[in-house]
C-alpha cells in the first residue's frame, strides 16, 4: 500500500507541501534508552534513571528484576490455567514486563490507576493479589478487588473508556486540591493505561481534549506493543502514536518499552509533571506483544514469527539480569530465590485459582443497584422460589 | 412562593442539590455562561463557580465518561446533554460504564451520575431535537430512569435524583419547559415529598385508566377533562419512573375501571407501553374488559417538525383510543 504521505508535494502547492514535510519529520521518532538489550546502562539528555531520595539503586533495580519476573510468572501460569480449562481466557502481558513495572512503581499510593485488561504487572506493583485477577477470566466475578483499596480501578474491556475515567478522577483530585501544593505526601495524579489500538477510539481522543482543555493531572500511558489483535500498528496511525500529543496541546513521549529504568525515569517525569499542576503527558511505551492478543488467538496467522525472534532479542528481563551479573550487583543466591519466590506464587494462584468460590446465583439480584428496586427483589424472590421447588421435589 | 416554569423549578432544585451537597457538579455543553440552551442552570456557574458548573467540550461520550471518574473520586456529577438525540454518542459510557460499575465492582463503587435529557417533540426543532430514548434507557439494568410532567415534581425529582447512589436518566419534556407554572412548595422537604421512583394517580375516574409520562401527562389530563363532557369518568395515573415501574397504583387502578390506555411521544414497538402493557395483563387479567391499548409515535423516525402536530399523539389520537377500548 502506498504512503499517502509521501505522495508527490507540488500539485497541492506550497502549503501543502510544507505540512508534508512536517508530517515526515514527525515520522522520526525519538526514543528514550536508558538500559540497552544488551544489559548496558546509557545517559539521555534529558531523562535519568533516579531511585530516589534514600534509595539504594541496586536495591531498587534487583526490586525491578524480581517484580518483572513474578509479574512473568502470574503470565504463564494463568496461561496455563486457561489451557487445563481453569480460566475462560487470560490476556498475556509476554513482553510488557518492563512497560508495567516501570510506570507501576513510579506510582504513589495517592496516584490511582485505570487499567486495560493487561495491567497485571501494575495490579501486582498495587499489591492486588493475582489471584484476583483470575476471577474476571475464570467467570466467577467481574473485578473481584476494591478499586478503592490500592487506588487500582477495575479492568475495563470496552477498549479505551477508561481513559475518560481517568481523566475524570483527575478533575476530581484537582477540585480536592491535591494538585500542585508543593507537598510530595499529598499531590497526586492519575495514569491511564492503554494500547495502540485504542488510540483509535473517540473515547481516547475526548480524553486528551478534556485533560488538555482542564489542564489534569493524568499521565495517558499507552504500551503501544504494535497488535490490536492482528492488526498492526500501521493501520492505527501514519506517525508514531507520542506525536499526536502535540496536535493536543500537551507533550508526548516515545520510550522504550523493554528497558524498565527508561518507563520508570519517564513515568516518573510525567507523574511528577501530573502532580505538579504541570497538565497531561502522553507515554508511548514502544514494546512488542511477545504473546497472542488472549489465549484464544492465533498470531501465526497474521504475523511474521522473525519478528518475534527480533523482539525476543530484547527482551525485558533478560537485560536487567545481564546488567545485575555483568556489574557483580545480583549472585546466583538472589536469581535462585527470585525463582523460588515465583515458584510459590505459580502454587498460590494454581491452588487458588481452583478454590475460588462458585458465585451464589442469586447474588446476580443484588449487585445491579445500590438502593434496591422492588420490582428485582421481586425477580429474585420468584428465582429464589423457583430453585427451591427443585429441592423440594428432591426431597 | 412565586409561580415557576419548569425550567425555573429545574434551575431551583439545581441549586439547592448543590447548597446541599458540595459534591454535587454540573457540567455539560454551554451550561455556564449561557445557562444552557434551555436556561435550566442560568446563574449557577456565577453563584458556584467554573469548578461546580463545567462547561464541557463538545463531546458527550466525555462528559458522561468523566462524570465517571468523579463519581470514583466522590463527587455526584449531574451531566446535562444538551437534546434527546445528541445522547447517543454517550451511549457507550452510559450503558457499558454508568450502568454496569456497581455490578462490576460488587457493589465497592457507586455510581451516583444524573444525566438529564430535555425529550419529546412539540417544538419545532430540526432532526435529532425531538426524540423520545427512554425506553432504551429502561431496558438497561443498572441504570434508574425517570420523567417529570411538572414544575413542582421537577423540582423535587431533580433534587432526590441527585441524591441516589443509583445513575439516574433523568428526562425533561422539554416543550413544557417554559410553558405552565406552578408554585413550589417551601415547607416540604426531600423526606417528605412523594419518594422518587413512584408513580401517582392526578386525576380520579372509574370508567378507564389512562397512562402517560413527561409531555404526554399534560395531553392525557385534557383527555380525560374532555372525555368527562362526555359523561366518561377517565382516572389518570403519572408514571413519573419508567425503571423502576412502579405500577400498584397502575394495577389497582384497572382492577377497579377494567379498560387501559399508555399513551407516550416515543415509537409504540418496545416502547414503555409494551412493557406496562404486559404487566397488567399478567396482573390484572381477570379484571380487563378490554386489551391494554397504546396510542404513541409511529414507528418511523421523528418526522420533519410541520408533520410532527400529526405524527405525536394529542388529544383526539387518545379519545379515539379511549372510545376504541370502552367501545371493546
Amino acid at each position: 500500500m502506498s504512503d499517502p504521505t509521501s505522495a508527490p508535494a507540488a500539485e497541492h502547492g506550497e502549503a501543502f507541501a510544507r505540512h508534508q514535510a512536517a508530517i515526515a519529520d514527525l515520522k522520526s521518532a525519538h526514543l528514550v534508552q536508558l538500559l540497552t538489550p544488551e544489559g548496558e546502562r546509557v545517559e539521555h539528555p534529558e531523562f535519568s534513571f533516579d531511585a530516589g531520595e534514600g534509595a539504594d539503586e541496586d536495591e531498587t533495580i534487583r526490586g525491578f528484576y524480581r517484580d518483572m519476573v513474578l509479574t512473568r510468572r502470574i503470565d504463564t501460569e494463568a496461561t496455563a490455567l486457561q489451557r487445563h480449562g481453569e480460566l475462560g481466557i487470560w490476556a498475556q502481558l509476554l513482553g510488557q514486563e518492563a512497560a508495567q513495572i516501570g510506570s507501576g512503581r513510579a506510582l504513589r499510593p495517592q496516584d490511582f490507576v485505570f487499567p486495560t485488561y493487561r495491567e497485571h504487572g501494575v495490579a501486582w506493583c498495587r499489591d492486588i493479589d493475582p489471584l484476583r485477577l483470575l476471577g474476571l477470566f475464570r467467570g466467577v466475578d467481574q473485578g473481584g478487588w476494591d478499586p478503592h483499596d490500592g487506588n487500582f480501578g477495575l479492568y475495563t474491556i470496552v477498549i479505551g473508556a477508561q481513559t475518560l475515567h481517568a481523566t475524570g478522577y483527575a478533575m476530581g483530585m484537582q477540585r480536592d486540591g491535591v494538585v500542585g501544593t508543593g507537598d510530595p505526601e499529598r499531590d497526586a495524579a492519575v495514569v491511564a493505561y492503554f494500547g495502540d489500538g485504542a488510540s483509535s477510539q473517540g473515547d481516547v481522543n475526548e480524553a486528551f481534549i478534556f485533560a488538555a482543555s482542564y489542564n489534569a493531572p493524568v499521565v495517558f500511558f499507552c504500551q503501544n506493543n504494535q497488535w490490536a489483535i492482528s492488526e498492526p500498528i500501521e493501520r492505527q496511525s501514519r506517525i508514531p502514536l507520542y506525536q499526536r500529543a502535540l496536535g493536543f496541546g500537551f507533550p508526548g513521549v516515545r520510550v522504550d518499552g523493554n528497558d524498565v529504568l527508561a518507563t520508570y525515569a519517564v513515568a516518573q517525569a510525567a507523574l511528577q509533571r501530573a502532580r505538579d499542576g504541570q497538565g497531561p503527558t502522553f507515554v508511548e511505551a514502544y514494546t512488542y506483544r511477545m504473546g497472542a492478543h488472549t489465549t484464544t488467538d492465533d498470531p501465526t496467522r497474521y504475523r511474521l514469527s522473525e519478528d518475534l525472534e527480533t523482539w525476543k532479542l530484547k527482551d525485558p528481563i533478560q537485560r536487567v539480569k545481564a546488567y545485575l551479573v555483568r556489574n557483580g550487583l545480583a549472585g546466583q543466591d538472589f536469581f535462585d530465590e527470585v525463582d523460588d519466590e515465583a515458584e510459590r506464587l505459580g502454587e498460590h494462584l494454581r491452588e487458588g485459582c481452583r478454590a475460588l468460590p462458585e458465585p451464589d446465583p442469586l447474588s446476580v439480584f443484588d449487585l445491579v443497584y445500590a438502593e434496591q428496586t422492588p420490582e428485582l427483589a421481586e425477580q429474585r424472590a420468584g428465582y429464589a422460589a423457583y430453585l427451591d421447588s427443585f429441592e423440594m421435589g428432591a426431597v | 412562593m412565586a409561580k415557576v416554569t419548569l425550567a425555573k423549578a429545574l434551575n431551583a432544585g439545581l441549586r439547592k442539590a448543590m447548597e446541599d451537597d458540595p459534591k454535587v457538579l454540573l457540567m455539560g455543553e454551554d451550561v455556564g455562561k449561557l445557562g444552557g440552551v434551555f436556561r435550566v442552570t442560568d446563574g449557577l456557574q456565577k453563584d458556584f463557580g467554573e469548578d461546580r458548573v463545567i462547561d464541557s467540550p463538545l463531546a458527550e461520550s466525555g462528559i458522561v465518561g468523566t462524570a465517571v471518574g468523579l463519581a470514583i473520586r466522590g463527587y455526584r456529577p449531574v451531566c446535562e446533554i444538551q437534546f434527546d438525540g445528541f445522547v447517543y454518542p454517550a451511549y457507550d459510557q452510559i450503558v457499558s460504564q454508568v450502568a454496569k460499575i456497581h455490578f462490576r465492582s460488587l457493589g465497592k463503587v457507586k455510581m451516583p451520575v444524573v444525566v438529564r435529557i430535555p425529550f419529546g417533540g412539540g417544538i419545532g426543532a430540526v432532526e435529532h431535537h425531538s426524540e423520545s430514548p427512554e425506553a432504551q434507557f429502561a431496558h438497561t439494568p443498572g441504570l434508574k430512569v425517570v420523567a417529570c410532567s411538572n414544575p413542582v415534581d421537577g423540582y423535587w425529582m431533580i433534587q432526590q435524583a441527585i441524591a441516589c447512589d443509583d445513575p439516574v436518566i433523568f428526562l425533561e419534556p422539554k416543550r413544557q419547559y417554559h410553558a405552565d407554572k406552578a408554585e413550589l412548595d417551601d415547607h416540604q422537604t426531600l423526606q417528605s415529598v412523594q419518594p422518587l421512583f413512584t408513580s401517582r394517580v392526578v386525576r380520579a375516574g372509574t370508567d378507564l385508566t389512562l397512562l402517560a409520562y413527561g409531555p404526554m401527562v399534560k395531553t392525557a389530563l385534557a383527555s380525560a377533562e374532555a372525555a368527562a363532557g362526555e359523561g366518561r369518568s377517565i382516572e389518570v395515573v403519572d408514571l413519573r419512573s419508567l425503571s423502576p415501574l412502579d405500577l400498584g397504583p397502575v394495577h389497582e387502578s384497572v382492577r377497579k375501571t377494567g379498560h387501559a390506555v399508555v399513551v407516550h411521544e416515543a415509537h409504540v414497538n418496545l416502547g414503555m407501553g409494551a412493557e406496562v402493557a404486559a404487566r397488567i395483563s399478567e396482573q390484572c387479567f381477570y379484571s380487563l374488559e378490554a386489551p391494554v391499548l397504546r396510542v404513541g409515535g409511529f414507528d418511523t423516525p421523528y418526522p420533519p417538525s410541520r408533520m410532527e402536530e400529526q405524527w405525536l399523539p394529542d388529544l383526539d389520537r387518545v379519545l379515539d383510543a379511549v372510545d376504541r377500548s370502552l367501545g371493546f
